[in-house]
């Protein structure tokens, strides 16, 4: 029953005008949302949640560090799904989608750098270190930006949905290799006992914020894809007659 | 709220610059990435219209 | 085409055009002669960043090369022959990229052992560089190929290749150089090696199918 509707959605959804109404309806309660659960998160984090009992107040940063970085790589890995569908369907929407979801997942992945180095300084007393997980992160920036380079240098708008489609399905198979290339390299040259995170169990208080700022970060990312789907969709379908009538 | 006074959260123990900048610079790319996506969505609109007016006046 | 004739047809084309074989091996020499000059001619310095210095030269020439590998054909109007025929690419472009190995990277490999020397790496490591290069340079070619052509029709599509495959190309840098770096310690280095294999047996296999797909995309078919 599930799996029929999915199916349902799918197919709709991959309908340009469909879509267009879809995000045409959300948007409104969506963009508020996003934006308030966003909030809530972060101020729970700042203001509300305790010390860190080893690293003080400067690890509040990771209320907005782990939801950036894990974000970045749901995105890039559904880029990498969306190339895949349109490689193997041609689907217009998975196009249009790859465009739609780079550019925030690209910024999404430099905040993850940046407030990692920031973090990093108070904590490991240098902005940069080749840990693991910063150089995997920085490795998937590349990635992000390769993506944007490439589209941005194909003029036609399908062959370059589609040159970005193979790259990220390729890329995708990279970043696995890479996590773990990376962790294996930097245990050799392991001098330091860095961790990111010193506990592995989070308290409740630390938990529930972070766990909203994720959710927050999430909806703001689906609010930017709807909004860039919406704008790359009106642009391509431009002389069909539905566009004409919205106007 | 776990500070005391408003200025102990400013401060942050003297972790105040670090915690301050990340959550600065974080929110403004995000919010020029949002903004930038709200006004190519806004341009696009415009520029159809503009197409869609020359048709109808002109050829 | 079937594979001999496509291998032969390669490797004849280069015969007239030595330079696409001698300007990769000269880059190689020239870039790894760099590292002593602006380093330090340092032994132990130098046997310490060895690994790396010759897998970055490498890796290099072999990202520079790479990026002619359709474009002559792309140009004459060769490729999209090829493409209109109703054939599957995948054997065609499988010889292309043997072709490329023997004619790019057997003589990095080959040359390899012998920058390992000059820059102090110890003997124990060399054969272990050896083999390494020799299962990495066919991996960087397949991927480097991926990139060359989803960017052979465009215009600075040197400059964009080298964007989009050098991320892909940190994991054979990380094991490639990673498994010599063992190799001087003293460190077992079968593991890597074998993963190194399964790498270059995978991306050989599979990129095919991949760079098909992309010339595909980009002659608009």
């Amino acid at each position: 029953m599930i799996w029929k509707t999915l199916k349902r959605w799918y197919h709709q959804l991959g309908s340009p005008r469909y879509f267009y109404r879809f995000s045409e309806a959300v948007l409104p309660w969506l963009w508020p949302i996003a934006l308030l659960v966003t909030t809530v998160g972060l101020v729970w984090g700042l203001a509300f949640a305790p010390e860190d009992y080893q690293q003080g107040n400067s690890y509040r940063i990771i209320f907005i560090h782990v939801p950036a970085a894990s974000a970045a790589l749901l995105g890039y890995i559904s880029i990498g799904v969306a190339g895949l569908v349109n490689l193997v369907w041609r689907m217009k929407m998975a196009e249009v989608m790859i465009k739609a979801i780079a550019p925030f997942g690209a910024v999404l992945a430099a905040i993850a750098l940046i407030t990692g180095a920031i973090w990093g300084k108070p904590t490991w007393g240098t902005y940069w270190v080749w840990d693991a997980r910063l150089t995997s992160m920085l490795i998937m920036l590349f990635l992000y930006l390769g993506i944007m380079a490439l589209i941005h240098a194909i003029s036609d708008p399908r062959q370059a949905g589609r040159a970005a489609g193979l790259l990220a399905v390729v890329g995708v198979i990279n970043v696995i290799i890479v996590k773990y290339s990376v962790e294996w390299w930097h245990s050799l040259h392991q001098g330091s006992t860095i961790k990111l995170t010193g506990e592995t169990t989070m308290p409740a208080e630390m938990l529930i914020p972070l766990l909203l700022s994720m959710l927050g970060i999430y909806l703001l990312f689906a609010v930017s894809v709807l909004w860039r789907a919406r704008a790359e969709l009106l642009w391509r379908e431009r002389k069909s007659a539905w566009v004409k009538e919205l106007l | 709220m776990y500070f005391e006074s408003l200025t102990a959260f400013l401060q942050m123990g003297h972790h105040g610059p670090y915690v301050w900048s990340a959550y600065g610079i974080s929110a403004l790319l995000v919010a020029t990435n949002l903004y930038w996506a709200h006004r190519r969505q806004r341009t696009v609109l415009n520029e159809i219209r503009r197409l869609a007016r020359r048709q109808q006046s002109g050829l | 085409m079937t594979f001999t004739a496509t291998l032969q047809r390669e490797l004849l084309l280069a015969w007239r055009r030595p330079a696409e074989i001698i300007n990769p091996l000269f880059f190689f020499v020239m870039v790894t002669a760099l590292f002593p000059l602006g380093v330090s001619p340092q032994p132990e310095l130098l046997a310490t960043i060895a690994p790396g210095v010759v897998w970055v030269a490498a890796l290099l020439a072999v990202l520079l090369s790479v990026d002619g590998l359709f474009r002559a054909d792309h140009d004459s109007g060769a490729l999209e022959q090829l493409l209109s025929a109703p054939q599957n690419l995948y054997v065609p472009v499988l010889a292309k990229l043997v072709a490329h190995w023997l004619l790019t990277g057997l003589p990095l490999v080959l040359v390899a052992p012998l920058l390992g020397y000059m820059l102090h790496l110890p003997s124990a490591a060399i054969g272990v560089l050896f083999v390494a290069v020799l299962l990495g340079t066919p991996t960087m070619i397949a991927i480097g190929a991926i990139g060359a052509s989803l960017t052979v029709s465009l215009r600075s599509g040197g400059i964009l290749l080298s964007l989009l495959v050098l991320p892909l190309y940190v994991p054979v840098l990380v094991f490639g150089a990673g498994v010599v770096s063992y190799a001087a310690k003293g460190l077992p280095v079968s593991g890597v090696l074998a993963l190194l294999a399964a790498m270059m047996l995978a991306s050989f296999t599979l990129a095919p199918a991949a760079v098909a797909a992309g010339l595909r995309i980009s002659t608009g078919n």
